[in-house]
C-alpha cells in the first residue's frame, strides 16, 4: 500500500502516530514524519490512522504496479 | 457461549453531528446493508465543531462551516432540522417534536451536548453569547467584527479559545475565572500558570478567583459590561459565557435510561435501564455518552473531545451489529486546544489525576511537558510545543487501559 500525508492540512495531530507507531511519528520539532510504502500487514492499523485524522491529511491507495 | 442478537435491518442514528456520522460510516464498513437513518436538529449538513471558536471566529470574511468529510458510500436517509423529543424502548420508537414517530430495531444515541447555562447574574437578552454549533459561532463571529470589548466567563479551553480570537481580532478582552488559574481543575497549578501567563502575554486581562456578580446595560438594554466579585467593573459590548458542557439528554428524561451527567452505558456502550442492565438494541457515542474509563478504573464519564467522538462511534456502530461479541471501549482520550500560536495536546485523563509531575516548563520557548498520575500509576499527559513527547505516553496509557479490562 502506499500512503500520501498533505502536509499544507497536517497539523500534527498525532492521531495517526498513536494509531501506527510503526507508520508515522514525530521529529523533535514535532513534524510528521512517515513511511510511504509500509508492509501490508500495517494495513489495519494505517486505515485507523487515516480515519483518525482530524483534517483527514492521510490518503491510503494500493502500490502502483510497477513495469517489469 | 454467548448469544449474538438477530442482526439489525433498521439503524437509527439520532444526531448527525461527528459521532453520529462516524457511526453511520463504521455500520456501513462492517457490512450493515439495512437502512440507516441520520436524524439531526441542524439543517446544516455535518460539519466539524473544533474550528468554530478558532479560525471560524478570527477568519476576515464569513467563513463557512468546514463541512465534515462523510463516505460516498453511506447510502443514508437524512432527516435534517428534526428534534427528537422522546425514546420509546418498549415500541423501539423516537418521536420527534411534530408528533412524527420513527420505528428502529437499533438505535445509536449521538445528541452531542449544549452550552452549561449561567447559575450567575440574570444576562441581558442582547449581547450575551454561548458557544456550541454553527449559528451561535456565526453570532459570536458578528459580535465580534462590530465590538471593541469582549469579556469572557470561564478560562477552560472554549473560554480561553474565543478570548484568544478576541485579542487577535483586537478586542480589549477581560477573561474572568473562578478558578485560581485556566484550567487548573483539569490541569493543575502549574500548567493552569503556565496557559494564565500565555493569556497576559497576549495582552489579556485574566481575573481568576473571580465571578461575575451582574451584568450591565445601556439604556436600550445592551450589554455595556460586568460587575465583578472584587468590587471592580468592566467594559465589555459582547460577552460570551464558557461555563462547559451539559450532555443533551432531555429528549430521553422518560425513557426509561439512566441519564443523569450524560447516558449511562456499559463498556460495549449500550445504553443502561433504570435498573442499570444495558439495552442490547441501543447505543450511545460522543459528547452525551458517560461511559466507563478504564484509565479511570471504570469510572464513567462524559468526555467532550473531537476523537473521543470518533473512537466510541466506531465502538458503539460494532456493538450494534455483534452484540457481547464486539470489543470493550478502551481508546485513550485525546484532546488539543490552540492558544495564541501554541497548540496544547493531551493523552488520557489528566483531570482524574491526584498528583502532576512537570518535566519540562519553559515560558520563553513556550515548551511544556507535564505527566498525570492517580494512585501512582500514570494517567495522562500534556505538551506544549512538545507533541513529539506523547507517543510514548498515550503507548504506556493505551496498555493501561487494556489492563483494567482484562482485569474486570
Amino acid at each position: 500500500m502506499q500512503i500520501s500525508v498533505d502536509m499544507n492540512l497536517c497539523e500534527s495531530h498525532g492521531q495517526c502516530v498513536f494509531a501506527a507507531p510503526e507508520v508515522f511519528s514525530f521529529d523533535d520539532e514535532d513534524y510528521l514524519v512517515h513511511d510511504a510504502t509500509p508492509d501490508d500487514a500495517l494495513r489495519e492499523k494505517v486505515e485507523k490512522a487515516a480515519a483518525a485524522c482530524p483534517v483527514r491529511a492521510i490518503t491510503v491507495s494500493p502500490l502502483p504496479a510497477t513495469a517489469s | 457461549m454467548t448469544a449474538t442478537p438477530p442482526r439489525p435491518r433498521d439503524i437509527v442514528i439520532v444526531g448527525a453531528s461527528l459521532a453520529g456520522v462516524r457511526a453511520a460510516e463504521t455500520l456501513r464498513a462492517e457490512g450493515f446493508t439495512g437502512r440507516l437513518t441520520l436524524v439531526g436538529n441542524e439543517r446544516l449538513t455535518p460539519y466539524d465543531r473544533p474550528p468554530l471558536s478558532k479560525g471560524f471566529l478570527t477568519a476576515e470574511h464569513d467563513p463557512p462551516a468546514t463541512r465534515l468529510p462523510v463516505s460516498d458510500e453511506l447510502r443514508a436517509r437524512w432527516l435534517l432540522g428534526r428534534t427528537a423529543v422522546a425514546l420509546d424502548l418498549r415500541d423501539r420508537a423516537v418521536t420527534f417534536s411534530d408528533g412524527a414517530r420513527l420505528r428502529y430495531d437499533g438505535l445509536v444515541i449521538a445528541t452531542g451536548a449544549t452550552a452549561r447555562p449561567s447559575a450567575g447574574p440574570p444576562a441581558p437578552s442582547s449581547g450575551v453569547f454561548t458557544l456550541r454549533g454553527h449559528d451561535d459561532a456565526t453570532r459570536l463571529r458578528g459580535a465580534l467584527a462590530r465590538g471593541r470589548s469582549l469579556l469572557v466567563v470561564g478560562a477552560g479551553f472554549l473560554g480561553g479559545e474565543i478570548a484568544a480570537a478576541g485579542r487577535a481580532r483586537g478586542l480589549d478582552v477581560t477573561l474572568v475565572e473562578t478558578g485560581a488559574a485556566p484550567l487548573e481543575r483539569v490541569v493543575g497549578p502549574e500548567v493552569g500558570a503556565f496557559v494564565g501567563m500565555l493569556h497576559r502575554e497576549a495582552g489579556i486581562d485574566l481575573r481568576t478567583d473571580t465571578a461575575v456578580t451582574e451584568f450591565r446595560t445601556t439604556a436600550d438594554g445592551s450589554l455595556s459590561g460586568a460587575r465583578l466579585t472584587d468590587g471592580t467593573e468592566v467594559t465589555a459590548d459582547a460577552a460570551v459565557l464558557a461555563l462547559g458542557a451539559l450532555p443533551a439528554t432531555d429528549w430521553l428524561s422518560d425513557s426509561g435510561l439512566r441519564t443523569e451527567g450524560g447516558v449511562h452505558c456499559d463498556t460495549r456502550l449500550r445504553a443502561l435501564a433504570l435498573d442499570g442492565t444495558p439495552v442490547p438494541d441501543v447505543v450511545v457515542a460522543g459528547d452525551v455518552a458517560r461511559a466507563p474509563q478504564p484509565l479511570a478504573d471504570g469510572t464513567p464519564m462524559a468526555l467532550g473531545h473531537w476523537t473521543n467522538a470518533v473512537d466510541q462511534a466506531v465502538t458503539a456502530a460494532r456493538t450494534l451489529l455483534r452484540g457481547a461479541d464486539s470489543p470493550a471501549f478502551d481508546e485513550v482520550p485525546s484532546f488539543w486546544s490552540d492558544l495564541h500560536g501554541v497548540r496544547i495536546r493531551s493523552v488520557g485523563l489528566p483531570a482524574v489525576a491526584d498528583t502532576v509531575k512537570v518535566h519540562e516548563i519553559d515560558t520563553s520557548t513556550r515548551r511544556l511537558e507535564a505527566s498525570y498520575h492517580r494512585a501512582g500509576r500514570l494517567v495522562g499527559a500534556l505538551t506544549i510545543g512538545r507533541t513529539s513527547r506523547l507517543a510514548a505516553y498515550h503507548r504506556s496509557l493505551a496498555e493501561a487501559s487494556r489492563a483494567h479490562h482484562r482485569a474486570v
